[in-house]
């Protein structure tokens, strides 16, 4: 899923400042889970900005509204009513959520109230930690099911570098050694020949490096964009 | 209810108090049947556990006017659900910060673990909070509250 966290309270005192009505944009799915951006989270922010207001005196009226997924436009439909009566939105969906938001309501200013972080896992309630950084050509196949993209800090595809030690990153005591793991794994999996071979240089324009990502498929296309207002 | 801002009688703390439905609640209405007194400023909701209380919930409350917020949990190791007031210990520390980041005293709110025969406990901890709450004053982030109290200024 994907793991967000909000922003600092005062800085979204500081975004929403020149606003006297906003509405909290909550969104039901990844960030719910992340207790990040879904509808307790909304309803908590909503309260804290409006005692906020009360205490330092500021005329300040805030709606909630929380939707499955900000992220597709079928669910947006249903805060038209609500941000029609808003002068801004503070969407805490992800970094997608928000930017829909803004495609969907042309016409709204739409802010960030959530820092998106990674693609992760949940190690413990409370805890999250990443695992992929979406390279669009997934090797894990090679390296025991550990990404190295996503889980070693230089991102080396023959790794592991001088830094692993003990089987930390030497980036930070409290992080694994991505190529630790992986050597790991392969010990246990009975496949270390694999650590052998050489991974040759990637072709990154899968990733990021290649330009804005899409995915299409056409056999699904029948019904036609929803096209923003 | 008697307004901060009048000059003649004294700012009487609004609480609101979340109870444990097997603890706290029960308690309280020992304190009921053995006749003793305690401070008439708080408003009791119940809970089947106060591991079901919501950061929302205590923050809404402050909202809606209340000075202080007390939690009233049963002692650690004696929840019916094992683990509830435990958890609304973390929450609560948690919910501390986010009043302190609004600008509220964290102290306004605050939990406390009693049993059921703990009558004269509850008519205690309720004295306690509220003076806790009367030396802060008034909550800052009171919601005005035009209709009524206004009118009879
Ligand atoms: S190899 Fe690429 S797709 Fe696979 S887990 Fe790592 S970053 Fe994600
Ligand atoms: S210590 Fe391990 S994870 Fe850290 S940079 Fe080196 S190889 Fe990568």
């Amino acid at each position: 899923m994907i793991v967000g966290e909000q922003k600092p309270f005062e800085q979204i005192v500081k975004l929403i400042e020149r606003y006297r009505r906003v509405l909290v944009a909550g969104c039901g799915t990844c960030v719910s889970v992340c207790f990040a951006g879904g509808e307790k989270e909304a309803g908590i922010l909503a309260s804290m900005l409006r005692l906020e207001a009360q205490k330092n005196g500021r005329p300040l009226e805030v709606l909630e509204q929380t939707v499955k997924r900000q992220c597709d436009m079928e669910f947006l439909e249903e805060m038209t009513t609500k941000v029609g009566q808003v002068d801004a939105v503070l969407s805490i969906a992800c970094g997608c959520g928000i930017q829909f938001m803004a495609e969907r309501f042309q016409d709204k200013i739409i802010l960030p109230g959530l820092n998106t972080k990674f693609i992760g896992v949940t190690l413990e309630q409370g805890e999250w930690a990443e695992r992929c950084a979406m390279c669009g050509d997934c090797i894990l196949d090679r390296t025991g099911g550990v990404c190295p993209v996503a889980r070693c800090a230089k991102r080396l595809h023959n790794g592991p570098c001088g830094g692993s030690s003990g089987g930390k990153c030497e980036v930070g005591k409290d992080r694994d050694c991505g190529w630790a793991l992986i050597v790991q794994r392969l010990q246990k999996l009975g496949e270390l020949e694999r650590y052998a071979e050489i991974i040759p240089p990637r072709n990154w324009t899968t990733s990021r490096d290649g330009g804005q990502r899409k995915v299409v498929r056409e056999d699904l296309k029948e019904q036609g964009r929803i096209e923003p207002r | 209810m008697t307004e901060s801002t009048s000059q003649h009688t004294p700012f009487e703390p609004r609480l609101v108090a979340f109870l444990c439905h097997y603890c706290a609640f029960a308690a309280a209405d020992m304190a009921g049947s053995m006749r003793l007194q305690y401070p008439p400023n708080v408003r009791n909701i119940r809970l089947p556990c106060t591991g079901k209380l919501d950061a929302g919930h205590i923050l809404r409350a402050f909202e809606e006017g209340a000075d202080g917020v007390m939690i009233a949990g049963c002692e650690e190791g004696s929840c019916h659900f094992l683990k509830g007031n435990l958890v609304a210990k973390s929450r609560v520390n948690w919910v501390k910060t986010l009043l302190a980041k609004v600008g509220l005293e964290p102290e306004r709110l605050h939990m406390y673990n009693l049993s059921s025969a703990m009558g004269p406990r509850w008519a205690a901890i309720v004295q306690e909070h509220v003076e806790r709450v009367r030396a802060l004053g008034p909550s800052p982030a009171r919601a005005p509250r035009p209709a009524k109290s206004e009118a009879t200024k």
